[in-house]
């Protein structure tokens, strides 16, 4: 199946136009959710939150029997909620650093939830088949309940973060200063935390336990290099997210035996290379320009320097003198005499050069600033 | 026990403590989730290594997934340099990736790997006794035995020659870097023992759980004691407990040993975060509400020294006068009481003159800003703690 017939498909087939609907709402959210995660520097509480759900999904159908996707949520919500405050627990009560708290309740939370699965493979009875999909995930599972599902769940979390906005913000960038205001910083932590855990669990599903983390990171990652804004990184951070979801699904779907997941992590970690290149401002490829010009700049300047320190020994400042004698200035190159040329700072004829006023003046008030700048 | 059952212990043993030694600088180090991305990002490096050799336990395959292990800890630390991202950000990036390169590496060659992608992932520990070297038709044993075991060997020979080395650097990098010792280096070597420990141990216990091997018993280690040779010896003793006692759990429940073995191990850990002397939940606990209450008696002291007027200091009057509940202003008397540092006559309370004196103290190191001196004054003059 090549593009243009999977975007044909998209329209009429029912499967595809579910699970493209699911993923991008769900790169959505979780892109969006994920800027604050960024920003609190709880990058990896997803990985372990996302691993620390799996006993809950093997206990949840151990309990009740049922494999419906709402039930094994719930129970991989409560799961992923106990990991949370357990880790939170370690970091405050004892001198255990938080990354160790991270891998030991990821790696633990995990490693019981293994045992539960497989306990629960080997029991006579149990129609068990399907629930290790929730390891790597499966897009193809998604119908449309699942879907509805997501889209309650990710406008019940709009309406809050919009609500709680301003609390949110002022809570991410100066904590104290919100609690000496007077806000409920443990609530609002509380929410927040809440809405991320919620977010990840609702992933499952369709990218599985392992992947999650990335998805919840990388449209953030990306937004991030683009804003200064929360705003508008948490808006660009969801359509990063939803454009990951929209065309990892497509990819996977024309490719065959591509599994949705890794794809959709693939395309949001283009996404994360490009922003990282490219983002105007905090990409590195402006920043190499701008390091570049700088650097060009300074040598022209001490060229500069070297020259009126010469040239101010003479009554006529404009007495020409060798360019041979430049060769013994390191900072002086052929690049930096041709700049000073073009900005008319000197004149260059037969190998001699002279200072022209402007490039007298100049220098003056490079002297000036400088001198400034160690009062 | 078969002869199957005891080999299964013994890699799993040895296993765990290969991974414990590693884990214990991992934790120390604050890089515990270091060890996540390297397990997970193996596993591209696994997928090429079993095209070329075709076999699990080459030493080609390991070192060739051991490089794409090392490969992430160099591009998080290049990530981290540009500023772009935080650290942790940048872990998090790196290693979904290249697990997600793995899982479609093996999706897209289905046919041709005969490599499970839950094997990799959660191992399979029981399997481990079939796969045996024979040579001229001599059993020397299984062959993931010999791997662990000589990356175990190698972590340990490692381990005692850089010993002073790995601990200077892990606690005071000013200091090692000044008398010549290259933090580099041993970060590098401390992360390439990490990533061929990862690969050695994941066809035993799968690419997540080794993650569990060096963090749990190393954490759970650092809960008891805070000397780095004690906090090793009792991460290997956890490690090994937690194998042999993993093990049998998964015989008794029939399900996987590796998920076993980590279930123990959080257990373990959980013990100690409750119980653990000193650091654990409860003695913390504990100690929180006894300077609470010893923090109430001085209060009650300053009071009483305060004011020299009876009615200020009619027991009758507490509640009203310092605001204290009945039961609580009840529980600060008789601590006063048995400590001599009150006398009560006709219901009025007064200061003894060890009691003045414990206050004047106080006052002075509170004062002169050295409150901590306090908890060394309280043990001057307390009979009974609080």
């Amino acid at each position: 199946m090549d593009f243009t017939e999977y975007f044909t498909q998209v329209f009429n087939d029912y499967t595809l136009r579910t699970i493209t609907l699911g993923t991008a709402i769900l790169g959505a959210i979780s892109g969006m959710l994920g800027s604050f995660a960024v920003l609190r520097k709880q990058s990896l509480l997803g990985d372990a939150i996302s691993h620390a759900s799996l006993p809950g999904i093997a206990l949840a159908f151990l309990l009740t029997g049922i494999k419906s996707t709402d039930v094994l949520l719930a129970g991989a919500l409560i799961s992923g909620l106990i990991g949370t405050y357990w880790i939170r627990g370690i970091v405050k009560n004892t001198h255990l650093k938080s990354d160790t708290a991270l891998g030991l309740i990821l790696s633990v939370f995990f490693g019981a939830g293994i045992l539960l699965l497989t306990f629960i493979q080997k029991m006579p009875d149990a129609n068990q088949a399907g629930l290790d999909t929730y390891l790597f995930g499966q897009a193809a599972t998604l119908v449309e309940s699942d879907v509805w599902l997501m889209s309650l769940v990710t406008g019940v979390s709009l309406f809050l973060v919009m609500l709680f906005w301003k609390e949110f913000k002022l809570n991410l960038f100066d904590a104290d200063f919100a609690h000496s205001l007077g806000f409920n910083t443990k609530f609002l932590d509380l929410l927040i935390s809440s809405l991320i855990v919620i977010a990840i669990v609702l992933g499952l599903q369709t990218v599985g336990v392992i992947l999650m983390s990335a998805m919840l990171l990388a449209p953030a990652a990306a937004a991030r290099q683009w804003t200064h804004k929360l705003g508008a990184m948490v808006i660009l951070s969801g359509i990063f997210g939803a454009l990951s979801g929209i065309v990892g699904t497509a990819f996977s779907a024309s490719g065959d035996n591509l599994s949705t997941g890794p794809v959709i992590v693939l395309v949001a970690a283009c996404f994360v290379l490009l922003s990282f290149i490219f983002a105007p401002g905090r990409g590195l490829l402006f920043r190499e320009l701008r390091y570049r010009k700088n650097r060009n700049d300074l040598e022209m300047n001490k060229t500069l320097a070297f020259m009126y320190n010469i040239a101010k020994g003479h009554e006529n400042i404009s007495h020409p003198h060798s360019v041979r004698i430049l060769n013994n200035f390191r900072g002086y190159t052929r690049k930096s005499l041709k700049k000073l040329i073009d900005k008319e700072y000197i004149r260059v004829y037969n190998n001699m050069w002279s200072l022209t006023d402007k490039g007298f003046r100049q220098a003056v008030n490079m002297y000036n600033q400088s001198e400034d700048s160690y009062e | 026990m078969s002869s199957a059952q005891i080999e299964i212990q013994l890699i799993a043993t040895l296993v765990a403590v290969a991974c414990a030694i590693p884990g214990t600088f991992l934790v120390l180090r604050k890089m515990a989730m270091i060890s996540d991305a390297i397990s997970h990002s193996i596993l591209p490096g696994l997928v090429v290594g079993f095209f070329l050799t075709q076999d699990l336990n080459s030493p080609l395959l390991i070192l060739l997934a051991a490089a794409s292990g090392l490969i992430t800890v160099i591009l998080v630390e290049f990530i981290q340099k540009t500023g772009l991202v935080k650290e942790d950000t940048a872990i998090g990036l790196v290693f979904p990736v290249l697990f997600s390169i793995g899982v479609i590496l093996i999706a897209k060659n289905a046919n041709d790997v005969h490599l499970d992608i839950d094997a990799v992932l959660l191992g399979e520990i029981a399997f481990a006794p079939f796969d045996r070297i024979l040579i001229d038709g001599m059993d020397y044993g299984p062959k993931s035995l010999w791997v662990i075991g000589s990356i175990l060997l190698l972590t340990i020979i490692l381990l005692l020659l850089y010993f002073k080395e790995l601990k200077l650097s892990t606690f005071d990098e000013q200091l090692a870097t000044t008398l010549g010792f290259s933090p580099v280096i041993i970060h590098y070597g401390l992360m390439s023992v990490a990533s061929v420990t990862t690969v050695g141990a994941f066809d035993a216990v799968g690419a997540v759980l080794v993650v569990a091997l060096m963090i749990a018993p190393a954490a759970t280690a650092y809960l008891l004691t805070t000397d780095l040779k004690k906090m090793l010896v009792l991460a290997v003793l956890f490690g090994c407990a937690g194998a042999i006692g993993g093990y049998w759990l998964a015989h008794y429940l029939d399900a996987s040993i590796a998920g076993s073995i980590t279930t123990v191990l959080g257990a373990f850990f959980l013990l100690a975060y409750l119980f653990a002397p000193g650091r654990g939940m409860l003695s913390v606990s504990y100690k929180q509400k006894r300077q609470e209450k010893e923090v109430h008696l001085l209060t009650f002291l300053l009071h009483l020294q305060n004011h020299e007027e009876t009615s200020e200091r009619h027991i009758k009057h507490l509640n009203e006068h310092i605001n204290w509940h009945r039961v609580k202003a009840r529980s600060v008397v008789n601590l006063a009481l048995k400590n001599n540092m009150i006398v009560i006559e006709d219901g009025v309370i007064s200061l003894t003159p060890k009691g003045s004196e414990f206050t004047r103290q106080a006052i002075e190191f509170i004062m002169s800003g050295k409150s901590s001196a306090i908890e060394e004054m309280k043990k001057k003059f307390f009979l009974f703690r609080g």
